[in-house]
């Protein structure tokens, strides 16, 4: 690791001050350390903001206002998460280990890093990493890579579980900039595909700290995450969705669905959304909303298998929605 | 940097880089070689202590970040002449091997039973709402973030259940 000024931040403004002249936030530091060990990132300057007041969760707009300090454990554990928006805690409970989750924050997780393999050996070309310099993944090991969104520069997908969840639930962020003002974004509009520049992620500006997420008051119907991966705990999504489903009498009358592990950005599709509603679950149906949402995928030798996973585990979501709840 | 940690109850001041991990104070600087470390990347769990209460990877922290806290190690959960439940049990169920994962299991077995105490629910938990049972599956799952080489699980599964149970080994 290289070496870093270290400062801790006593106040939001002070952290804001330092974040405008250029420092590195750091939070949980699952994994910003991670990184740094590995010197895929050399920030000059660390800002330790986890002494603000950012750890609370409480009601508000009527939905739910969590601190982005607010670790995975405490979001996932908390009353009002599992009984209202039992997905989110879902895909926090399926992501990393007791562990991790205890020190892993709401804001780092949603700006975790990408898990490609070529991303993380500073040894290796990585247009994200060292723009220009050209991908190796493609053609290369593509396991955890998009099927969906990528780029002749760059497949990486977005790891997180947590931000497929929010992004369903169609929560938004209120970050503040280096001027002191607070705006509020959608999530949905929030990662940016690759293109020509995957090393730019977000639409952040330098300097901009994320405070709050917000998520929209509670929808009816059920909800659910389901995940898939190499191994039954401790891995990262190969295919992941979050989705809801509200019905009445006997057809789909509200959905929000969105996907993990095949993208670089927590994938929601409004067309896969508009063809669920107004309809009668069926076979058939979760057939055509499988086609239009793989419409244009573009999978890689090391990846195609991601193509029929996908179906089937947004097959499996929808029936397991869409079943009749024994009375 | 100047650090102070609370460390298995007695005070310390860590005068170390900024870089320093947690781990690292705790081994290279503090001569408390009981926690392990295995990857280095938060990825085996060999390098878990309880800081304030909870489970962390001691690998993935700054210690500079910890100025204040308190740290648990295994050195502080029980002596060779007083073993904790869970050390106890470890030994009569044969919950290790090599016994290099031994000191995370531990660290971290003992603070998982404070979350399930504290009704946090697991990625297996069948109702998010509802008290936990505390079955082998719950177990191994929470527990996933320590890996063991040598395959010890079967019984570390079982060393566990029998304390979390509030049997005496
Ligand atoms: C072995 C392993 C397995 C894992 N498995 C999973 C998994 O299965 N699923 C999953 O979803 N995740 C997984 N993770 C990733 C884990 O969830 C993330 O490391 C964690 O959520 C990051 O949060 P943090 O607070 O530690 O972030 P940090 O490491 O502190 O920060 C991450 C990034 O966010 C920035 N940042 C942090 N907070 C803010 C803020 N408030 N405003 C602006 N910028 C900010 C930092 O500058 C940094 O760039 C795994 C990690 C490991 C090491
Ligand atoms: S040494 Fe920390 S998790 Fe492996
Ligand atoms: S006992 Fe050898 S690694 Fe677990």
């Amino acid at each position: 690791m290289r070496s870093f000024h270290y400062e801790r931040a006593a106040d939001t403004p002070d952290a804001v001050a330092a974040c405008a002249a250029g420092a590195t936030i750091i939070a949980g530091g699952t994994n910003l350390l991670d990184l740094m060990k590995r010197e895929v990132v050399q920030p000059e300057r660390l800002i330790d903001i986890t002494r603000l007041d950012l750890r609370t969760i409480e009601s508000a707009e009527g939905g739910l206002s969590i601190g982005a300090l607010v670790s995975n454990s405490d979001l996932a554990a908390h009353r009002d998460v599992r009984r209202d928006w039992p997905v989110l805690a879902q895909a926090l409970l399926s992501g990393a280990s007791g562990q991790l989750r205890n020190k892993a924050t709401t804001g780092g997780n949603l700006l975790q890093r990408t898990r490609c393999y070529y991303f993380q050996d500073s040894a290796m070309p990585c247009n994200k990493r060292e723009p220009g310099s050209g991908c190796h993944a493609l053609g290369g090991a593509t396991r955890l890579h998009a099927i969906l969104g990528g780029s002749d520069a760059c497949i990486a997908t977005h790891p997180s579980d947590m931000a497929v969840a929010m992004t369903m639930l169609d929560a938004s962020l209120d970050i503040i900039g280096k001027d002191g003002a607070s705006r509020r974004l959608r999530l949905r509009d929030f990662y940016r595909l690759p293109g020509d520049t995957p090393h730019i992620e977000t639409v952040l500006q330098p300097g901009d700290l994320i405070a709050k997420v917000v998520l929209p008051p509670p929808a009816g119907g059920r909800q659910t995450y389901r995940k898939v991966r190499d191994r039954a705990s401790y891995a990262f999504a190969l295919v992941s969705v979050a989705a809801r489903i509200e019905l009445a009498e006997g057809r789909i009358a509200d959905a929000s669905l969105a996907f993990g592990g095949i993208a670089p950005r927590p994938w929601h599709d409004p067309a896969v959304d508009r063809l669920l509603v107004g309809e009668v679950p069926s076979a058939a149906l979760f057939a055509r909303v499988a086609d239009v949402l793989l419409d244009g995928a573009a999978p890689q030798e090391g990846n195609a298998f991601k193509v029929p996973l996908l179906r089937r585990t947004l097959t499996a979501t929808l029936n397991e929605l869409c079943r009749e709840i024994p009375q | 940097m100047q650090t102070k940690l609370t460390i298995n109850g007695k005070s310390h001041n860590l005068n170390a880089d900024t870089r320093t991990t947690l781990l690292d104070a705790l081994r290279n600087h503090l001569g408390m070689t009981g926690t392990k470390k295995g990857c280095d990347h938060g990825q085996c769990g060999a390098c878990t202590v309880i800081v304030n209460g909870r489970r962390i990877n001691s690998c993935l922290t700054l210690a500079c970040m910890h100025d204040g806290n308190e740290v648990t190690t295994i050195e502080g959960l029980g002596t060779v002449d007083d073993l904790s439940p869970l050390q106890r049990a470890f030994v009569a169920h044969d919950g290790f091997q090599c016994g290099y994962c031994t000191p995370g299991q531990i660290c971290s077995a003992t603070a998982m039973l404070e979350e399930i105490k504290a009704g946090w629910p697991s990625h297996v938990s069948a109702d998010l709402n509802a008290e936990i049972a505390l079955s082998d599956a719950e177990i191994a799952e929470r527990m996933s973030g320590n890996l063991c080489r040598c395959a010890a699980y079967p019984n570390i599964v079982e060393a566990i259940r029998t304390v979390a149970q509030g049997g005496r080994t």
